[in-house]
């Protein structure tokens, strides 16, 4: 095996709002009936990484317990498997992860025993569709130090949330601004990197000696005059869910048939863990249009524009318009929401009238 | 030495004529049932639910779709390293090889399997039936009655009691007699072909019937343990047991499903009943769909109507047709403006756009009136049906039609396309 995968799961985001109170951006529900670490894990698989470690912090019992078991993208076999890194006290270091490249570098272990020769670093928060090796190609004919996955945004595109980089005309890095108030530039990064092993562990090494913490900072534009960092364009379709506009843009593009077919049709498709729960059910005076139900869910009312996940309830004479109701969600008679985003196992008492505008989503919670 | 306290054997070899195309190129067991599930997923989630985790499945009618189904048992636990499911098909043997020519025949021929796991008790099913049933508490009554057999039965109708087995029992629920489909039944208490056998007993009894042609669990291992003296209990079921043996009684499972308290409840979290998923998606419903009294299984698309009805995975509906009071198995693809009523449509099925299905009169069937007599449309696996064609009541299809085979465009009612597969 050519890499091996390390997915940075740790954070928290006050920009997720209440959303993320309760679970790790990476186990942010998606799409009816994923999670949003299963785009990143499926691409892991697919490329034929077998080994991948994922390094949590935050809130981490929703997403351990998404990955309670590896079986549901292929891993856990003989050679390698799937890694959860969580923060420990050893007698060397007794801090939580200071930061990514902390994280990192306090599982610098798991990087020395392995043989691979190269290391995929991903966020969990990507959405998207990558086969990995294309970018290792890409790393190795260039003979890049580490190479960054980027991604070029329209000319009206808010880039505030991301890293956004210069390159030269050969696609080197030249400059990088995080998250910049504004910024003229519209190549931004995936966070999504490829690096040799050897090349890591030695970063890392350096890192814990000048206790450095961040990977971005403290690596990527620390190095920028020293190594070869090159920008990796994608071409396909590519966001993240750092805040919650993002995260309700990223759960509504589901409804168009393009995106549905690039991620759960077109080989392959994104694997995520399999929850026995029967086909949804339609009752007498429930009208469901241009919405996404997941299984398990039984509907009496009406849903427009919205995305039901699994195991939800929705009542009678409800009318639910441009919503995103998470899993387990109980909605009793006669409720109305409009833009809303409805947090899982909330139950919602009947006449009860919520509205968001599309600017400002409401997030209901109990 | 392994000690496993109770196995099941799971009989899943027929082919369940009755379900006539339904059944042309698949095992009854693995018919598809209410969106999403296989019949065999109610016995095998029975069985890891209560406890038990050895499972062997027979199999001899066309089991490609069984197998790959099963696999290794992950969708219920039952990928073990001590037990677990294993599918036993009929095998050569220096002499006197013979397919599993009945029931207990079949058992018989796994002897060697059963005594590996050196159990106390063997738990005999079939793959036949729609139910949640736990075999534990069978089993705990088999203990407290101090059974030698226990069968699982429950109360019929009295003017019923023809079709079925029937056991008469003392007050104590000690089966006294037996009557098969009796004119004048002295209980309504209907065997359900689901037994609990202390093990020495069963093997003592397959033993000794060994050279009985067509050995049967109804016809010949029952009595023969009966005539021996031994203790025959039977334990009275009282939930929700269905048999979908017949194409109509298979509908009507099927439609209940959609009631607005189904007495049969997939929602709850107690006692899941557990299949092979490939995917999770959810579905889609249209900018014009209408989908009512109905389930729609994951990853469907639904841009039509649809009322009343059971719809599988994957499936899509394309815009302007109509789907009602119908059955439509995972991955069929149902065109544009086609109109469908009382229509049993199997996995894979494509129908053309404009085509109409279950209009007209009922008729008797030119190919089976045992199997078809009824308004249902069925067609079987894998069949296509042209765009614009009409198709009568009581019709079947197998195989991939064009339109020259509706002669006028239309296949009248009662009438049946045969083009693949077996006729059943």
């Amino acid at each position: 095996m050519k890499a091996l995968g390390i997915i940075l799961a740790g954070g928290n985001n006050k920009r997720m709002k209440e959303l993320t109170h309760r679970r790790a951006i990476a186990a942010m529900p998606m799409a009816g009936s994923f999670r949003a670490i299963d785009f990143t894990l499926s691409n892991m698989s697919h490329s034929g990484i077998g080994t991948v470690a994922v390094v949590a912090q935050y809130s981490s019992r929703s997403l351990n317990e998404h990955l309670s078991s590896s079986k549901w993208w292929d891993f856990g076999r003989k050679q390698g498997g799937l890694f959860l890194f969580n923060p420990t006290i050893t007698p060397e270091n007794n801090d939580w992860y200071r930061g990514t490249a902390d994280a990192i570098a306090q599982n610098l272990e798991f990087l020395y025993r392995r043989h691979e020769p190269y290391v995929v670093i991903a966020s969990g928060d990507g959405i998207y569709k990558l086969d990995y090796n294309d970018v290792i190609d890409f790393h190795t004919s260039h003979d890049a130090d580490i190479t960054v996955v980027c991604k070029d945004l329209p000319e009206d595109a808010d880039v505030s949330r991301f890293g956004v980089v210069r390159t030269d005309e050969n696609g080197r890095i030249l400059d990088w601004e995080e998250k910049p108030v504004a910024s003229t530039l519209r190549t931004i990064s995936t966070g999504i990197y490829v690096i040799r092993r050897r090349l890591l562990i030695s970063l890392m090494e350096q890192c814990i000696e000048m206790e450095w913490t961040d990977f971005v900072r403290d690596v990527i534009m620390r190095q920028k005059n020293v190594k070869k960092i090159l920008a990796y364009k994608l071409e396909s379709y590519w966001t993240n869910i750092s805040n919650v506009a993002a995260y309700y843009a990223a759960n509504m593009d589901f409804l168009k048939p393009e995106i549905r077919k690039h991620f759960f049709r077109d080989y392959p498709a994104i694997q995520t863990k399999v929850d026995d729960y029967a086909p949804a059910k339609y009752n007498s005076g429930s009208k469901v249009v241009n919405s996404l139900v997941a299984n398990g869910t039984i509907v009496n009312g009406e849903v427009e524009n919205s995305i039901l996940f699994s195991k939800g309830f929705v009542g009678k004479n409800c009318k639910i318009k441009n919503s995103i109701i998470l899993g387990e969600a109980y909605i009793s008679d006669d409720v109305v929401l409009e833009n809303c985003i409805v947090e899982a196992r909330t139950n919602i008492p009947a006449g009860t009238v919520y509205k968001g505008t599309p600017d400002a989503i409401k997030i209901v919670t109990e | 030495m392994i000690k496993k306290k109770m196995i099941a054997m799971l009989l899943a070899g027929g082919q369940g004529s009755r379900l006539g195309v339904l059944t042309s190129s698949v095992a009854k067991p693995a018919v598809f049932f209410g969106g999403k599930y296989r019949i065999i997923d109610f016995p095998l989630s029975n069985c890891v639910n209560s406890g038990v985790d050895t499972v062997g499945v027979l199999t001899q009618y066309r089991p490609l779709e069984l197998n790959t189904h099963i696999g290794i048992g992950i969708p219920w636990d039952l990928d073990k390293r001590v037990g677990g499911v294993h599918i036993l098909p009929p095998y050569e043997k220096t002499s006197d090889t013979e397919w599993y020519t009945g029931t207990a025949n079949a058992i018989y021929q796994n002897l060697e399997f059963m005594e590996r796991y050196n159990p106390d008790y063997v738990l005999i099913l079939s793959g036949d039936h729609i139910y949640k049933m736990d075999y534990e508490e069978m089993l705990a009554y088999h203990n407290a009655k101090g059974a030698d057999v226990t069968l699982a039965s429950m109360p019929v109708p009295w003017e019923e009691t023809h079709r079925f087995g029937i056991v008469v029992t003392d007050e104590n629920k000690r089966i006294t007699a037996f009557q098969e489909k009796p004119k004048d039944a002295l209980s309504n208490l209907a065997s359900m072909g689901i037994y609990i056998f202390s093990w020495p007993v069963l093997r003592d009894a397959l033993i000794t019937l060994k050279d009985v042609p067509e050995c049967d669990f109804g016809k010949h291992v029952i009595p023969y343990c009966f005539e021996q003296q031994k203790k025959l209990y039977t334990y009275e079921f009282t939930g929700y047991w269905k048999d979908v043996g017949t194409l109509s009684s298979y509908w009507e499972a099927n439609m209940e499903l959609v009631d607005l308290v189904p007495e049969f409840n997939m929602y709850e979290d107690f006692w899941q009943i557990y299949t092979e998923t490939d995917s999770m998606l959810p579905a889609y419903m249209g900018p014009n769909a209408r989908t009512e009294k109905c389930i729609v299984g994951g990853g469907s698309e639904i841009y039509g109507s649809v009322q009343h009805s059971v719809i599988g995975s994957n499936v899509s509906v394309g815009e302007g047709s109509e789907v009602v009071d119908s059955i439509v198995m995972a991955g069929a693809k149902i065109g544009k403006n086609v109109r469908m009523r009382k229509a049993i449509v199997a996995e894979n099925v494509v129908i053309g756009d404009n085509a109409v299905l279950g209009e007209g009169a009922f008729a008797e069937s030119k190919l089976d009136t045992r199997v078809y007599a009824s308004d249902l449309v069925t067609i079987a696996k894998g069949s296509v049906v042209p765009e614009g064609v009409s198709v009568g009541l009581n019709t079947a299809i197998v195989g991939v039609t064009e339109k020259e085979d509706y002669p006028g465009g239309r296949l009248e009612d009662g009438g049946f396309i045969v083009k693949a597969g077996e006729k059943a």
